[in-house]
């Protein structure tokens, strides 16, 4: 099958830092990717450069390219806020609008024009919050301000208002770190059930973690890409020596 | 030859330490003595003067019923007609004109700088912009003067009173460019670096992880900023407003030079008016000789006092709430 997500040749810098390093990796379709790697190795910026949000900090400066379903993303024609659509991200700490829960996951419908009226917007809501698993716990306080929910639920309804303006893919920048070990089981268990219909790609940095979820490793080493393999392969029987040593606990 | 110490060092020095850490913290208990004392001038000043206005305008006060000093219309000292009203609207319509033409202008400008500038930009405009309000008084009052009162009586009155002057408010009546406009576009000038100032560190707070969950859902700049973010600060922006709108309340010396200075009840924002501070730094000290005019100057001085601390009080309490008590 055809990769979801081509990056070539990509060079990523902060000012004068050299922070990705001649990059050129695929991501399957409707499979999880795991981004692994020591802190500072890049693993997130990476992550950035498929949302285009590495743009957001300043003095920044990027070459090559990334391709969605063959399309760069960087290419002068394309509509920053369209790339962002197709791409949607669960921050590493869940970042709920100042608003009510009904609101938080109907603000991304609303800002594309994508539901006709108040009816189907309900429906969709309710849809995503079922996806997300968070419908029976709060179905009966929509319009509640999302603040009120504990942190677990509060990253459940990031997923829900990130899926709900259909995205193909899901980024996930350390999406369970903030969270408690149960939360953090939720986050996974929904991750597993929508990588048949999503192209999953998560950066961590918990080696169990990865284990559970990946299909598919990006082993990172000081902005470069040290290894990438399917996950069994990479976890029995890593090529690379930097791979073995992370494996093993040796950092 | 090795000599033995007498004994050891801690014991012998004992009651000197003993008396050298006594002296240092008297002088620390001293000093955190003083110190409180000098902080609370400012506060006993505020209560001192505020006690002395109302002792000095006392004799007026208890003359005539407040209604007929606030709501009276007529200002003719030597008849003892003190009427507060003209006075109270001047303040009123000044004011509100300079709020009207600064805010738009200096909320746009504070995204601006918060939102959208590079930090390069940042680090130009913000001084820039601070200088502004280190320009004293006098000198807004004396480029009022020069560009501002012709500017209306030639430029903006006309144009006004032919497009709008079927409007009352916009209608020209007496043409010469002192008034309310006037005195409104100085004031707005003058308040512009405090709102925008405001309104950037209220900006500021907000946390970045909210406009990145609203980029992450392909949402545009604006769109975050217009459903995301002001929705958060609006309490902090008003007060903002409010903060320049009770420094506005208090300008005398330039507003002074361009409002023309007549007690009259003004109908349109061209018309002349004579604002509060105005007439207190007009008249006092001069005709002392009739009796109540000291008090009627000292009540007016306690009715903007009053005015501008309820504004202050308010738009404080807002802003200290959003901003954190470590901001402010």
């Amino acid at each position: 099958m055809e990769p979801h997500i081509q990056v070539k040749d990509l060079n990523a810098f902060y000012g004068k830092q050299h922070v990705l390093k001649n990059i050129n990796i695929e991501i399957p379709r409707n499979k999880i990717t795991v981004i692994m790697g020591p802190s500072g190795c890049g693993k997130s910026t990476l992550l950035k450069t498929f949302n285009r949000f590495f743009e957001l900090t300043e003095y920044t400066r990027l070459t090559g390219n990334v391709l969605i379903d063959g399309q760069d993303i960087y290419n002068r024609d394309v509509d920053v806020t369209e790339v962002r659509k197709v791409v949607g991200l669960l921050a590493q700490r869940p970042a709920v609008l100042p608003m009510s829960i009904f609101d938080n996951v109907a603000y991304g419908m609303n800002i594309h024009n994508m539901k006709k009226d108040r009816n189907k917007t309900r429906e969709a809501v309710q849809h995503y919050l079922e996806i997300a698993g968070l419908w029976e716990e709060v179905h009966t306080r929509l319009h509640d301000p999302a603040t009120g929910l504990s942190i677990g639920q509060q990253q459940r309804l990031c997923l829900a208002r990130g899926l709900a303006v259909e995205p193909e893919i899901i980024l996930g920048d350390e999406p369970t770190s903030a969270l408690d070990p149960i939360s953090s089981q939720n986050i996974e268990k929904r991750l597993i059930e929508l990588k048949k219909d999503y192209t999953i790609v998560i950066v961590t940095h918990t080696l169990r973690q990865a284990k559970r979820l990946a299909d598919h490793v990006i082993y990172m080493y000081l902005g470069e890409v040290a290894e990438t393999n399917s996950a069994p392969e990479i976890f029995t029987n890593p090529k690379h020596e930097r791979t073995k040593q992370y494996l093993d606990g040796i950092f | 030859m090795m000599q033995q110490k007498p004994s050891d060092p801690l014991s012998q020095g004992s009651g000197q330490t003993q008396a050298f850490l006594q002296t240092r913290n008297r002088r620390d208990r001293t000093a955190r003595k003083a110190f409180f004392g000098i902080t609370l001038i400012p506060v006993l000043l505020i209560i001192v003067i505020t006690c002395l206005l109302v002792i000095r305008a006392w004799p007026i006060l208890s003359s005539q019923p407040l209604a007929n000093l606030m709501l009276g219309e007529v200002w003719k000292p030597t008849n003892e007609q003190f009427g507060f009203l003209p006075f109270i609207l001047g303040t009123v319509w000044v004011t509100l004109v300079g709020v009207i033409l600064a805010v738009p202008a200096c909320l746009l400008v504070a995204i601006y700088l918060a939102e959208y500038a590079r930090r390069s930009t940042r680090t130009i405009a913000k001084p820039v912009l601070d200088l502004l309000a280190a320009i004293p008084s006098v000198v807004y009052g004396v480029w009022g003067l020069l560009v501002i009162v012709p500017f209306v009586d030639d430029i903006l009155g006309p144009f006004f009173h032919r497009w709008l002057g079927f409007v009352p408010v916009f209608s020209v009546t007496q043409p010469t460019g002192f008034g309310i406009f006037a005195g409104g576009i100085v004031l707005a000038v003058m308040i512009a670096p405090l709102i925008i100032a405001v309104t950037f560190e209220v900006l500021s707070t907000v946390p970045d992880e909210l406009r990145q969950a609203s980029l992450s859902l392909g949402a545009t700049r604006w769109q975050t900023i217009s459903r995301v973010v002001l929705p958060r600060v609006l309490p902090g922006i008003i007060a903002a407003v409010v903060l320049g709108a009770s420094r506005a309340l208090g300008e005398t010396m330039a507003v002074l030079m361009v409002v023309g200075n007549v007690p009259s009840i003004p109908t349109s924002i061209f018309d002349t008016a004579y604002p509060l501070a105005a007439l207190i730094a007009n008249n006092f000290g001069e005709m002392m000789s009739i009796p109540l005019y000291d008090a009627a100057l000292l009540s007016a001085a306690l009715l903007l006092l009053v005015i501008i601390m309820i504004f202050n009080i308010l738009s404080t309490f807002v802003l200290q709430r959003i901003l954190g008590k470590a901001r402010i």
